[in-house]
């Protein structure tokens, strides 16, 4: 198998979860260029992923007792998404409902401490759906669909800011954590900002629906009841002639606070320059800072396409920065990128994604519950002794569970030791370049089989052994 | 572009070489020569930000049940520990019945309105200046991991345990990348293989991780993390061996308190833990003495340190052992709407330990929200601290772990060090 596409490649590991050996075959001698589009217009590309849940061809899930619920069932949930990220002909639909679950991290255990397990994954399948939906949408618009977005409103308080006595909760984070960042507000802004969202509030449809109940859900509600109606005034500008004060308001119109805050946050340039910020250690590199004429490239790409992110995703692919083959394996894989790349290259016929469950828990990341509103700590961070260990094991799992489809792949490649190393570092499997020494080292574990047969017994022990020893490498870590 | 070929993407490293790997009987030798069964430092971080005023209560301020009217603590629901410097009477959260038994046998010390100026009220900002120990910088490395580059190398690499997943930034070294044990049972090494096979494998990955591409750090990192788990799995894996001399309650940090005895019993080796609880950012539902959210965080908090406590006074061990308890910022001292307070300023440290003067350290704020009230910040809606942070760490350094707090905290905070031990 020719593997000689370089910049799709690591146009498949940025902006997919990795090539598996039917995109290698299929973009084989596709431009870059086409394949960004391909990914970027991925309306074009059906999006019937969840019908083939339960097909024996693709990877497996795992029910418990009745049937796969993932709109009720927070494990099911899990599994849907990883099911996604592996087989979605939008992969990078799925990239980036996932930059932005990390973006305006949530997580389900406080949502569902609210109102129960099963309005808890209702609300947070319902966000994670808004993501998708708006993966490649209007900035302005998904910061407003956040603001309004149930699970939200229990995971920063906003249920309880009231008129009487504001809650600086969400306030104080979508200043911080969502749009421009700790230095450009003070802490009156905090409070200022807090009484604009009073009222912004939650009900329950039926009101006295039982949260056991399916068919009862929870849905933003503005309460003018609990609306602050006094002027609000803040640091900076809130409108185009300078003019930093939200005007008092009827109650029944007070929901424009709110907006008129959001739409100045989406649009301002330091926003745009955080946004680019992230964009590049997200796409570009995390381990060269962000290039300042990047930074305003992006910036002015996202202010004159008035927030949308398409144009700016398009452009962030197709630029120089991102193509610069010294960018290449510049970025630490997040554990779920981690975990779906090594299923897409090793194999999931009879493997199912709730094995990776308790593994991605013990490599710090966990679907639907990041740590806390700052989301993961990303890069580096990733990395510690106890998370490598369980990427290592994870490794190792699937390599054993999987030990029949690379031995029935091996082929001709088991007629010497350096034959099979060559076929699962160089064309099975996509890790960072690895160096001659580590390289000899595969080579005398394999060798360690002595003489070389090739017999079965040989190739079912060096097969898994060496999908391990690379898939567990710190080479294969990065992306 | 000129054609690469996948067998020319083999590198040749710059100036690559492979350094031996190092067996696990030359690790706990390190460890021995660097003073097994030495003094161990415990840090207890309260994540969220602990509602200082709700611990350490101030029950004779009028002020505190007229701005706090549906979460303060009864004062017939608080425990007694007497009053400070300034005559201010104070009780603790009803649930710390074990605090307060140690605090009566003298081994607890309570450090009143501890922070610094212009406390950051974002968590991970808040966070990160505890951590480096410098309010000015939320980067680089941490006070604790200054400390550990401190001992003469080469550092163990159990030298310091993380508890949790994610390293805090109080222990970023740059000598040594403090292991992340959440569970000490989880922390072992699987094969797709068995036997000889399986330890050929392990092997190979040492070896693989042992190389050191001079001009790829950032691959480097990462297998240092692969060698610092070889380093430690069996030593780590050793710890689930121990029966403790009371029972733990069933929750992670007690749980996690369990493994750190566990350690300092089996002398591994280990000088510095890092053990956290969350849930303290209690913007709602906050409740009072008897229930609610706060008080079952106090419960918790409570019941694994007595656990801990106990169990190390059985062992022997306590006069080793040092628990220094912080949080990222205290909260707000009116509550809000909804039953909860929002992000303040300064906070409450404790310390816990056979070694510690036990006492109430530093003076209670005045409630009253008059501006003349100096005790009190932003337009007296949070406490203004009065004790620098650093000078805890000061003291803690010099004074327990025999390190020079001036070389590792980048200035002089002798002079305002509470003297807790």
């Amino acid at each position: 198998m020719a593997r000689e596409n370089w910049q799709v490649e690591h146009l498949l590991r940025r902006a997919a979860f990795g090539p598996n050996p039917t995109d290698l075959a299929r973009f084989a001698d596709t431009s870059a260029s086409t394949v960004v589009d391909y990914l970027v217009d991925y309306e074009r590309q059906p999006d019937n992923v969840d019908a083939f849940v339960g097909r024996p061809e693709y990877v497996s899930v795992t029910t418990r007792g009745g049937a796969f619920s993932p709109t009720t069932n927070i494990e099911d949930a899990r599994q849907l998404w990883l099911f996604r990220m592996v087989h979605s002909e939008r992969p990078l639909q799925e990239k980036m409902a996932l930059f932005w679950h990390n973006h305006f991290a949530t997580a389900y255990s406080k949502v569902a401490g609210f109102a129960g397990g099963l309005q808890g994954t209702k609300m947070m399948s319902a966000q994670i759906d808004l993501f998708r939906r708006s993966a490649l949408g209007n900035f302005r618009s998904l910061l407003l669909d956040v603001a309004s977005d149930a699970a939200m409103i229990v995971w920063l308080d906003g249920r309880t800011n009231f008129r009487a006595r504001p809650q600086e909760n969400f306030a104080r984070e979508i200043m911080e954590l969502f749009t421009w960042g700790v230095g450009h507000y003070t802490e009156q802004d905090v409070y200022a900002a807090a009484r604009a969202f009073t009222g912004w509030n939650l009900q329950r449809i039926p009101a006295n629906g039982n949260n056991n109940d399916p068919n009862t859900y929870y849905q933003f509600f503005y309460n003018p009841n609990q609306h602050d109606t006094s002027a609000k005034t803040f640091t900076f500008p809130i409108y185009s002639d300078g003019g930093r004060t939200i005007p008092a308001r009827s109650a029944s119109s007070g929901i424009e606070d709110g907006i008129d805050l959001i739409t100045v946050l989406a649009r301002h340039p330091e926003t745009a320059r955080r946004l680019a910020r992230k964009l590049w250690a997200f796409f570009v590199s995390e381990l060269h800072a962000p290039n300042p004429e990047f930074v305003e490239a992006v910036a002015a790409e996202y202010l004159r396409n008035n927030t949308e992110m398409k144009p700016v995703i398009r452009f962030i692919l197709r630029s120089p920065w991102f193509n610069d083959p010294n960018m290449w394996y510049t970025r630490y894989s997040w554990p779920v990128e981690f975990v779906v790349r090594a299923i897409r290259e090793v194999g999931w016929t009879g493997f199912s994604v709730d094995t990776a469950r308790t593994p991605l828990t013990n490599m710090g990341q966990t679907l639907f519950e990041p740590p806390d509103v700052a989301g993961w700590a990303l890069g580096a961070d990733w990395f510690s002794t106890g998370t490598m260990l369980a990427r290592m094991n994870f490794a190792a799992t699937l390599a054993a569970n999987q030990r029949f489809n690379l031995v029935g792949a091996v082929g001709s490649a088991r007629s010497s030791p350096e034959r099979l190393v060559d076929y699962f570092l160089l064309e099975r499997f996509s890790p960072a370049p690895f160096e001659m020494g580590p390289y000899r080292e595969l080579l005398a574990y394999v060798g360690t089989a002595s003489p070389w047969t090739g017999s079965d017994a040989q190739v079912n022990a060096k097969a898994a052994g060496l999908t391990r020893l690379i898939v567990g490498s710190s080479e294969y870590q990065f992306v | 572009m000129a054609q690469i070929t996948r067998r020319r993407f083999l590198r040749d490293g710059v100036a690559a070489f492979t350094v031996s790997f190092a067996a696990p009987a030359f690790l706990s030798d390190i460890a021995r020569a660097q003073g097994v069964r030495s003094r161990n430092l415990v840090v207890v971080y309260l994540g969220g930000g602990n509602d200082a005023l709700n611990t350490v209560i101030p029950y004779q301020d009028p002020f505190y049940f007229s701005r706090r009217p549906a979460i303060a603590v009864p004062a017939g629901q608080v425990l007694q520990i007497g009053s400070d410097a300034s005559r201010k009477t104070l009780g603790l959260h009803t649930r710390l019945t074990g605090l307060h038994t140690i605090f009566n046998e003298g081994r607890l010390a309570i450090v009143q309105r501890t922070g610094y100026q212009n406390s950051s009220r974002s968590h991970f900002q808040g966070l990160d200046i505890w951590g480096t120990a410098n309010p000015d910088s939320t980067s680089g490395l941490g006070w604790l991991g200054r400390y550990l580059d401190s001992l003469p190398p080469p550092v163990d690499t159990l030298s310091g345990w993380n508890a949790t997943r994610e390293t805090p930034r109080a222990l970023v070294a740059r000598t040594v990348a403090v292991p992340a044990i959440p569970d000490a049972r989880a922390y072992s090494l699987a094969s797709p293989n068995s036997g000889a096979e399986a330890l050929a494998e392990r092997r190979a990955a040492t070896r693989i991780a042992s190389h050191v591409p001079v001009d790829r750090p950032h691959l480097s990192f990462v297998n240092g993390t692969v060698q610092g788990a070889f380093d430690t799995l069996d030593r780590v894996g050793s710890v689930n061996a121990y029966t403790p001399t009371v029972t733990y309650p069933n929750n992670g940090f007690a749980q996690a308190l369990r493994t750190v005895a566990a350690s300092i019993v089996g002398g591994i080796g280990t000088r510095v833990f890092w053990v956290q609880t969350g849930g303290f950012d209690t913007h709602s539902g906050q409740g009072n003495g008897g229930g609610g959210a706060y008080a079952n965080l106090m419960g918790t908090f409570d019941g694994a340190l007595l656990a801990f406590y106990n169990d190390l006074r059985n062992q022997g061990l306590l006069n080793d052992t040092l628990v220094l308890q912080f949080s990222e910022f205290g909260r707000r001292i009116a509550e809000n709407g909804s039953q909860g307070t929002d992000h303040g300023a300064a906070g409450v440290m404790m310390a816990v330990g056979g070694a510690v003067r036990g006492g109430i350290y530093g003076t209670a704020a005045s409630l009253d929200p008059n501006p003349g009230n100096t005790t009190l910040e932003n337009n007296g809606n949070d406490v203004r601290y009065e004790t620098d942070f650093r000078a805890v760490y000061a003291r803690v350094l010099d004074g327990w772990l025999g390190a020079d707090s001036v070389a590792i905290l980048g200035g002089n905070f002798r002079g305002s060090a509470p003297a807790i031990i």
